[in-house]
């Protein structure tokens, strides 16, 4: 079984500002992932080792919101090499528990608050200069910074949300999620 | 009281005179959405969810607020109608900090049933992520202004239900924000009973129980419906 033009579907995930729970779900597809890959080929997803990402994916669903330079940098690169961006649960779709810290100040305060005034031992602010990204001023959700062409909110979105919305891709469809399938949390 | 004629939907419906447009909409099985409105309390018309087309007006009108008249025509489900809706959702999620997977009331807020009803699945208006507080100083409850939506069904049903009127609102504009007495912390409210019908009535999770962990909130309105019920039609049974 192929993608609806005999073609088989160049599929991404992508893990941003995120806890990962969205790529837990998509785990839970449990047997439904061998349908997956009669159809699909995960050309990227940080489930398995691949360093770069791939020219002309067909869809990648992305996780996490844009908290950091590296995301900023990254999602950008993913947008222009990607047809279908689809933000992937709700830290992609509203920035969600990552954006928690957007009502609390400027990012040096937060640090400040967490590293400094909160440290029992060894209180110092997080500085690895080309390890650790420094923070944005505010975490965004994906689509005021990229164009985002489908949401699959849901914190995480159950497995079976996921299964219609690849099906979807499958059918050559960008997926169009309704009713009880568009609850956030 | 005399019997009007109007027309909702193109559908003849007979009302009492002194009935809104949203009560002689739902006692035809007409469904207006509404998030302020609490059958029984005094309408306050804030949240604008039931606006309605009245045909010859040129301005939409609040359903809960609107008294049927002989003759009106009445549209409830147009697609400015629907747009509009959406887009009050959509303002009402950018105003506060509403983070859905983290609230008590997730699976159980009359905001994010709404959400879904609106089909609103990502928010188009950029978030404002105001600084609120949350008030946890009640032995038994807690208000999160978070997750407040500016409803005052908290002040109506204090007031008009329980008659303590401990709830109140202060400021203007964006910095409107629910009170209790003077501006003091609830739990040093010398007029609350700890009654929690404020916390029935919240659509959202902003007042909360203590001890509920996520997912765990339920409002009970029926013992707010059955409360209502019982004064005005004085049928004490459940």
């Amino acid at each position: 079984m192929t993608g609806r033009n005999g073609d088989r579907i160049k599929l991404a995930t992508v893990w941003l500002g995120g806890c990962s729970g969205c790529h837990m779900s998509f785990l839970d597809l449990d047997e439904w992932l061998f349908e997956l890959a009669m159809f699909a080929d995960v050309v990227f997803t940080p489930l398995v080792d691949i360093k770069e990402y791939p020219e002309h994916v067909d869809a990648v669903l992305v996780e996490g919101a844009v908290a950091n330079e590296d995301n900023l940098e990254f999602i950008r690169l993913v947008r222009e090499r990607s047809k279908w961006l689809i933000s992937f649960g709700d830290c992609a779709v509203t920035g969600n528990v990552t954006a928690l810290r957007n009502p609390l100040g400027d990012p040096l305060t937060i640090l400040e608050r967490s590293y400094i005034e909160l440290a029992d031992v060894n209180p110092r602010l997080p500085d690895e200069p080309d390890i650790l990204p420094p923070l944005l001023d505010r975490v965004e959700p994906l689509h005021r910074v990229v164009h985002v062409d489908a949401y699959i909110p849901g914190c995480p979105p159950p497995a079976d949300r996921i299964r219609k919305s690849l099906e979807a891709i499958r059918d050559g469809r960008l997926p169009k999620l309704e009713g009880q399938d568009i609850q956030f949390g | 009281m005399s019997v009007v004629t109007l027309t909702i939907n193109d559908q003849l419906v007979s009302a009492s005179s002194g009935e809104t447009i949203l009560q002689a909409a739902r006692s035809v099985g007409i469904d207006i959405p509404t998030l302020c409105y609490v059958e029984g309390l005094t309408a306050h018309g804030g949240c604008r969810m039931c606006l309605v087309e009245v045909e010859g007006a040129r301005q939409l009108q609040p359903a809960c607020f609107l008294n049927v008249n002989e003759g009106m025509t009445i549209r409830t489900e147009t697609d400015q109608l629907r747009e509009y809706r959406k887009m009050i959702v959509e303002l009402l999620l950018a105003e506060g900090n509403h983070t859905c997977s983290i609230c008590v009331a997730n699976n159980n807020c009359e905001l994010q049933d709404a959400a879904v009803e609106m089909g609103v699945d990502h928010e188009r208006l950029e978030y404002t992520y105001p600084q609120r507080e949350v008030d946890v100083s009640h032995e038994r409850f807690g208000v999160d202004h978070n997750r407040c939506i500016l409803c005052t069904r908290c002040v109506r049903v204090c007031d008009e239900l329980e008659g303590a009127h401990t709830w109140d609102i202060s400021g203007r504009g964006a910095n409107l924000k629910m009170i209790t007495d003077m501006n003091q912390p609830w739990g040093e409210s010398p007029t609350c009973t700890s009654c929690g019908k404020c916390f029935m009535a919240c659509p959202t999770g902003a007042i909360f129980q203590k001890g509920s962990t996520a997912s765990e909130l339920d409002h009970n309105r029926a013992k707010l419906d059955f409360l209502i019920n019982a004064r005005e039609n004085q049928l004490w049974e459940l």
